[in-house]
Parts: structure tokens; sequence; C-alpha cells
């Protein structure tokens, strides 16, 4: 900390360039983590590990991206691993009994519907965000359960495509891009060039600028916070071809991390700054972490600890770097 | 005065829900007295100090996502450490253990200060950490307590002079809280430290220029926050005899009632009593469709409506104050 306060000038230098490229200390620090992890265990980064963390970092991103949207207002949706998880357990127990394409439309619209009720909540009651998408998280996941008692006896039956999506392999990379490659672009491309995104950074630096400038606030939350639903759902979807075993807690572990990869990615908790592109490369940098801690074989409990300890540090750095650029 | 009256009317109001709730329950089932009392105070007694801690750290202005964790932290280590022992040695543990709550609580507090990121995003960190401290302490449900600490929860109280009949109405578990919070919180609400609490929770910039330390009030409010929560993993581990190492529903318990206790999210507004008073409804509202042999997970679903609900009413009627 102190080392920091000796030589502003170059320092200063290097916090303004970051913090206008902020994709570049995280790709930095990306590669130095897979490096790291070629030297703790010679040989253990080839192409099918590379394949392997892309298929599993894919959920983690996309559930993110529900995180950054909503943080880009200043809000956050603790909400999209219990919809997540919905969707994926409707997908999975209504499909031998409505097929395939009906049942992912329920679920979806399932995902919909969760998505409008927190946008209600957070646009039209200015419910914290916060609260709100925890108490629909709670509702939700109760109403799970009493549904799983009427489809007990049903059996599951999964999706081929799904599974095709979740686990297959095209050219050594995992199929799962060909939904994230294009649901990527889409959200970055609506966060930098549409209106939409506009107004949702315009609404998380100052919202009350953004009201007077004539901005409908509970529009964009309203719609915003549907759309976060509907990415949860559809996360659920590829999600459960990649774990192949539906669950009640499915997606619930990628919750909080999902939180954890839009920080660490550099999209600001206060809202109006970040990006989806940094939020790829957070989720990326925690899938990373995740198998480092898993070789060196520390127990349970402490890979919990570091994993805390790491959020805190990467995004103290950030925060201290971006901030000394001003 | 009007903020004052107002203030005060939300906990009036509360008080009357639970009185006319604890009324519905001996509807529901006449042979609802002492001992469901007892029982029901108990089963609230982790929530209310999770709740209490929330509230200070409410009150000056941050949010602890933390809470539940550093009660499953104070658990097993109390659980572990009184294991097999003596009564005094016990009696150590639980000092041992609050101060451990302090210090876990400080350094939430001083990462957040020295590292000015968002508090919930270090809280959140912190939740994982806390998580990964109480599994390495202890790996399954396990440990002991020693039976006087269970003794201070369990049944009614006993006042010489006093008829049975009489004092078994108060909970032992309820008397334990109020003594707890009575202990704690009211001479510091009394003091300059309250006042400076809620300064940096209304506004930390005036607060600032009025020569308040803005940053040590912040860590003593989350290092009050790890003592409170230390208090609820006592109670956990005196309830049920055994420390937990998984945490329990006790973040979203206490953040809904906090709200509900009229606790503004984003601090400087609100006291003790209200999200008490609404934990204690959360839970009896709970008990009471239990009661009616409604199925848990149906009364989960009733019991986050419930806070949903009124979560947004406030709100609304929050714009519309604001409209005015």
């Amino acid at each position: 900390m102190t080392a920091l306060n000796v030589g502003p000038t170059p320092l200063a230098r290097i916090g303004r360039f970051m913090a206008d490229n902020p994709l570049v200390p995280l790709i930095l620090l990306l590669v130095g983590l897979v490096a790291l992890l070629q030297i703790l265990q010679p040989g253990v980064v080839n192409s099918r590990w590379l394949a392997n963390t892309i298929k599993v970092a894919i959920p983690l991103a996309m559930l993110a991206a529900c995180q950054t949207l909503t943080m880009l207002t200043g809000g956050i949706d603790l909400s999209a691993g219990t919809v997540a998880t919905i969707s994926a357990f409707a997908t999975a127990t209504l499909t031998p009994l409505v097929g395939a394409p009906a049942a992912i439309l329920i679920a979806l619209s399932v995902a919909l519907v969760i998505g409008l009720v927190n946008g209600f909540g957070v646009a039209i009651c200015r419910v914290h965000p916060l609260i709100m998408t925890l108490g629909t998280a709670l509702i939700a996941s109760g109403c799970l359960l009493v549904y799983q008692r009427y489809v007990i006896a049903t059996g599951t039956k999964i999706p081929d495509f799904l599974v095709w999506l979740g686990t297959g392999r095209t050219l050594g990379l995992p199929n799962g891009l060909f939904l994230f490659l294009p649901f990527a672009t889409l959200v970055i491309w609506m966060q930098r060039r549409t209106g939409f995104g506009r107004l949702l950074y315009a609404l998380g630096s100052n919202e009350a600028a953004a009201r007077l400038s004539g901005v409908r606030s509970w529009q964009v939350l309203l719609s915003l916070y549907a759309l976060s639903g509907a990415i949860a759902g559809l996360t659920g979807l590829l999600y459960l071809g990649v774990v192949k075993t539906p669950s009640l807690s499915l997606a619930l572990p990628l919750d909080l991390p999902s939180v954890a990869a839009a920080v660490v990615g550099g999209t600001s908790i206060f809202g109006g700054r970040g990006g989806f592109g940094g939020t790829i490369i957070g989720a990326l940098i925690l899938t990373v972490l995740g198998t480092m801690l898993t070789l060196m074989q520390i127990p349970e409990g402490g890979r919990r600890i570091l994993f805390g300890l790491i959020i805190l540090a990467v995004t103290a750095l950030y925060i201290r770097l971006t901030e000394q650029g001003r | 005065m009007t903020r004052f009256l107002s203030k005060n009317s939300r906990t009036v109001g509360l008080a009357a829900l639970l009185a006319l709730l604890l009324v519905a329950t001996k509807l529901i089932q006449p042979d609802f007295g002492a001992s469901g009392l007892e029982s029901l105070a108990r089963a609230v007694l982790p929530f209310a100090f999770a709740t209490v801690g929330m509230t200070i750290v409410v009150i000056a202005g941050g949010i602890d996502l933390s809470m539940a964790a550093m009660m499953a932290v104070a658990s097993v280590t109390a659980a572990v450490l009184m294991e097999g022992a003596s009564d005094g040695q016990a009696a150590i543990a639980v000092l041992g253990v609050l101060v451990l709550g302090l210090v876990m609580g400080a350094i939430n507090g001083t990462l957040i200060v020295l590292t000015r990121v968002p508090d919930i995003v270090v809280t959140l960190a912190m939740l994982f950490v806390w998580q990964g401290v109480a599994l390495l302490i202890l790996n399954a449900p396990g440990g002991g307590a020693a039976p006087w600490l269970r003794d201070l929860v369990v049944g009614g109280v006993v006042l010489p002079g006093l008829p049975t009949a009489l004092t078994e109405w108060l909970p032992k578990a309820v008397l334990f809280l109020v003594i707890a919070v009575a202990l704690i919180w009211v001479p510091i609400r009394r003091s300059r430290l309250g006042l400076m609490l809620y300064a940096i929770g209304s506004d930390q910039l005036a607060a600032f220029r009025s020569g308040i330390p803005v940053g040590l009030t912040r860590i003593v409010a989350y290092a009050l926050a790890g003592l409170f929560a230390a208090l609820g993993g006592l109670s956990v581990t005196m309830g049920t005899g055994i420390g937990e190492p998984i945490p329990g529903p006790y973040l979203m318990a206490s953040v809904a009632a906090v709200v509900l206790g009229g606790v503004v999210l984003g601090g400087g507004r609100g006291g003790i009593v209200g999200p008490v008073l609404a934990v204690f409804i959360l839970r009896l509202v709970r008990m009471d469709l239990t009661l009616l042999s409604v199925d848990p997970n149906v009364t989960a679903i009733i019991e986050g409506t419930i806070t949903v609900a009124v979560v947004m009413f406030g709100g609304l009627l929050a714009v519309r104050g604001m409209q005015k």
C-alpha cells in the first residue's frame, strides 16, 4: 500500500492507462495465473485443459452477465442462481411430459416471469435490488420444492440437444461456444451500441440526471430485470446440459461466484462502470483459480478462504490502481 | 417530532401485530402455552442476534453479508472448545468466542475501510473466508456444549418469591436476549458512539466534517455486528448442543427483519426494537403455518411473499412520500 504512494507519477500513468483499458490488467492477471498453474503442475496446461476450462467458465460467465447488466445500474440480481436452477429443473421434468421444445419454452417463460417480478419491485416499488432479488429467490425456491413433489413420479429427461451443447466438442472446443459466442457478442453490442445499453450506464452514473434528461427509468429497469431473468433461464438450460443431472440446487453454487466474476471483471457495484468483456475474463480467472486450488489439494475450507481473499485482493488492487489515475 | 412519532408508531404497530399473532396461535392450537412460547423463543434466539447485529451495521450505513458465516465460526469454535471441558473452562471458552466475534467483525470493518472496496463486496468475500474457517475448525456438525450454558436458554425463568405458574411465561431465551442486548447496545446508543453510528449512516461527509472519525466508527459498527454474530453462533450451539459449520438461513432472515422493522437500508434511521419484534413475527408466522399443518415448503413461499410484499409496500409509500 505504501509503495504505491512513493512514486505517484509513473504509477499514476499506469493507473490512468489501466482505467482507460480495464481489460489489460485482467488479461495479464489471467495469463499470470495460467503460467503459475503450469509451474505448479508442469504439463497440466494443454488443449484438453483449455477446453475444460472454457466449458466450466461459460455458464459462470453467462450468469455473471445478469450481475454485470444489473450492476451497471447500481443493482444486483441475487435470484439469478435460483432462476437458472428452476429453468433447468423445469426443463428436465417437463420434457417427458410435453416434449423438449415446449418444456424449454415453459422454463424460459417462468424465468422471464421471475425477472418481471424483480423488475416490478425494483422499478415501480423502488425496493433495493438486493432485497428484492433475494426475496424472489426465496419465494421461487419454495415454489420449486412444492413443484418437485408433483413431478417426482414423472422422471426426468434431458433433451439431447442440451447435452450436445453442454458436453459435446467440435474441433476440440466445447459446443457451448455455439451458444456463448453469439450471446456474448449480442450482450456487448447491446451495452455499447444500443440506446438501452447507454441508458443502463446513464442510470448507474446518476439516476437523477438521467431522469431529468427524460429517461423513463422504470421502463428501463423493468426490462433490464426481465432480461436478466431470461438470461439466467438460458444459463440454466446450458448448465443442465453440462451437469446432466437435474437437482434442486443445481446452479445455486454459481450464485455468489457470478457476482464475484462481475466484480473481479471490473464492473462497479455502484453502477455506471464496467462491461461484459471484463466479466468474461473475470469468469475465466475464477475458473482457473478454482482449478489451481483443487490441484494444490487444499481442503474445502482452505479453498473457500483463499477464494474469498483473492476476490478481495483483486478488487482492492483494481480500485487502487484505477483511482491513482484520477 | 413527527419523525420520532412515526418511528415509534412502527414499533407499536409491530408489537400489536405480534400480540395479534400470539392470539391467533392460541386459537389455532388451544394448548399453546408456556412451553410453546419457550420453544418459539429458543428457535428465534439465533435469528434475533443476527438481526441485532445486522441492524447496527445497517444503521451505520453498511451491510454485512458474512453474518451467517461468522455465526457458523462462533458456533463451531464454542462447540469444539467446550467439548468435555469443565464449567470453568467453558466460561473462558464463551468469553473467547465473544472476543473472536469482535475480532472477526473488526477484520471485516478494517478491510472495508482500508481497501475502500464497497462493503457488499468485502463482506461477500469474507462470507467465503468465514465459511472456510468454520469448515477448517469442524468438518461436520459435532462438539458439545456445557450443561450450564444450555440451562441458560432452555426453560422458563424461575424467580424466588414469584409463583412458577407466572414466571414460566417468560422464557429464559427472551430474558437472555433482552439482557445481552441491553448490556451491549443500550450503553452504546446512549453514548457519543451511538450518535456517531447514526451520523455516519445518515451522511458520511457531514459526519466527517463534524469531526467524527468515520473509518474508526465503521470498524466499531462491524465489530459490534461480529459480537452479536458470536452471540448468535453461541445460541445455536446452546440450543442444539452441537456446533454447526454450515451457515443457517440467518442472512436473508436478518435482512428481512431489519427492513420490516423499519430500519432504512442506506442507514441513519431506525432502532433495534423494531427489527427484533419483526424477527419474532416472522418466526411466529412460520410456526403458525406449521401448526396449521401447511407444507413447510409452502410456508417458505408464504414467508417470502409476506416479506417481499411488505418491502414493496414500504417502497411504494416512500415513493409517494417523496412525490408529495
